[in-house]
């Protein structure tokens, strides 16, 4: 069994990998996040595949189902022209490889030292309760705040994203509530005492 | 077996192929706001992989929250993003330097 799981794992990585390779290599960018999407499909998967289920299925939901459709609409809807900016590509192929296969060998190193302590994983039996039960408990209890303080980042996030892009149309006609407000009753309406006016009795 | 090797170096190896994919981008705003998120995906792997070899569910409330900043970052990244194109026709980055910085 743990075998099947090791040869899953080694499929879903090479093809996140590899995916992840194609997005900064593509010239065209609908592809590459189309590849990003297939990268973060695979490294679900994965999650899934470590008894984290929630959050394999809440970076699908999340990522792929919002962040990335974001970025297919902003590609989709600027007209690029992708020529000029292939520009220094070739020029810093070698250099880009060279520096991401030094951090990779560093990394690797520095895993391989202490990876010789780190046991294999004991999956430590929860009772009946399912990983979502046993987050949820942890965001609610130890994590209120936390949780309270990413709901404010995502409504600050809404509010710029709008506030950064709305444009006012000119000559379109609405209401300004804020003006509406400012309203002054002696700006709009002026009271005049006359003495009434009484009708010409016919004699 | 997975062991806590496979994950990291899973981990590793995105990032690596990120930073190259910053260097080689370096005038693609969009790639570059990819391979960002690329990045924050490696992070996240690496938290999911401790969380999961160390059976400490920390990890992944962690995770939760950095999804939860790295989707509101990314928002508003592409926001700037269109705006850069309405008022400069382009998103090339080479081009942005009227602050002459």
């Amino acid at each position: 069994m743990s075998s099947f799981e090791l040869i899953l794992f080694y499929l879903f990585s090479s093809v996140a990998l590899i995916s992840a390779m194609a997005v900064v290599t593509v010239k065209n960018p609908v592809h590459a996040a189309l590849s990003l999407v297939l990268t973060f499909f695979n490294i679900a998967c994965i999650w899934i595949l470590m008894h984290a289920e929630f959050l394999g299925v809440a970076l699908i939901l999340v990522y792929v189902g919002a962040v990335m459709v974001l970025f297919l609409f902003v590609v989709m809807m600027l007209d690029i022209d992708v020529v000029p900016l292939r520009e220094g590509f070739a020029r810093f192929l070698p250099v880009a490889a060279g520096v991401a296969a030094v951090m990779l060998l560093e990394m690797l190193l520095l895993l391989g030292k202490s990876a010789k302590v780190a046991s294999a994983y004991a999956l430590e039996d929860h009772g009946a309760n399912s990983n979502i039960v046993l987050l949820g408990q942890l965001l609610f209890d130890r994590y209120m705040l936390p949780f309270e303080v990413a709901a404010l980042i995502l409504t600050v996030a809404i509010i710029a994203a709008v506030a950064l892009t709305l444009r006012h149309r000119v000559g379109v006609r609405t209401q300004d509530p804020g003006k509406q407000v400012l309203v002054r009753k002696q700006d709009r309406i002026r009271l005049i005492k006359m003495a009434a006016v009484k009708p010409e009795t016919e004699q | 077996m997975i062991t806590l090797y496979h994950a990291l170096a899973l981990s590793a190896a995105l990032f690596a192929i990120s930073i190259a994919g910053l260097i080689i981008n370096r005038k693609n705003l969009i790639v570059l706001l990819m391979a960002i998120e690329l990045m924050l995906l490696a992070v996240n792997m690496n938290f999911v992989a401790f969380s999961h070899f160390n059976n400490d569910l920390n990890g992944q409330v962690f995770v939760f929250f950095i999804l939860t900043v790295a989707a509101a970052e990314s928002a508003i990244g592409l926001a700037i993003l269109v705006l850069l194109f309405r008022n400069r026709r382009t998103i090339n980055v080479g081009e942005f330097d009227s602050l002459k910085g």
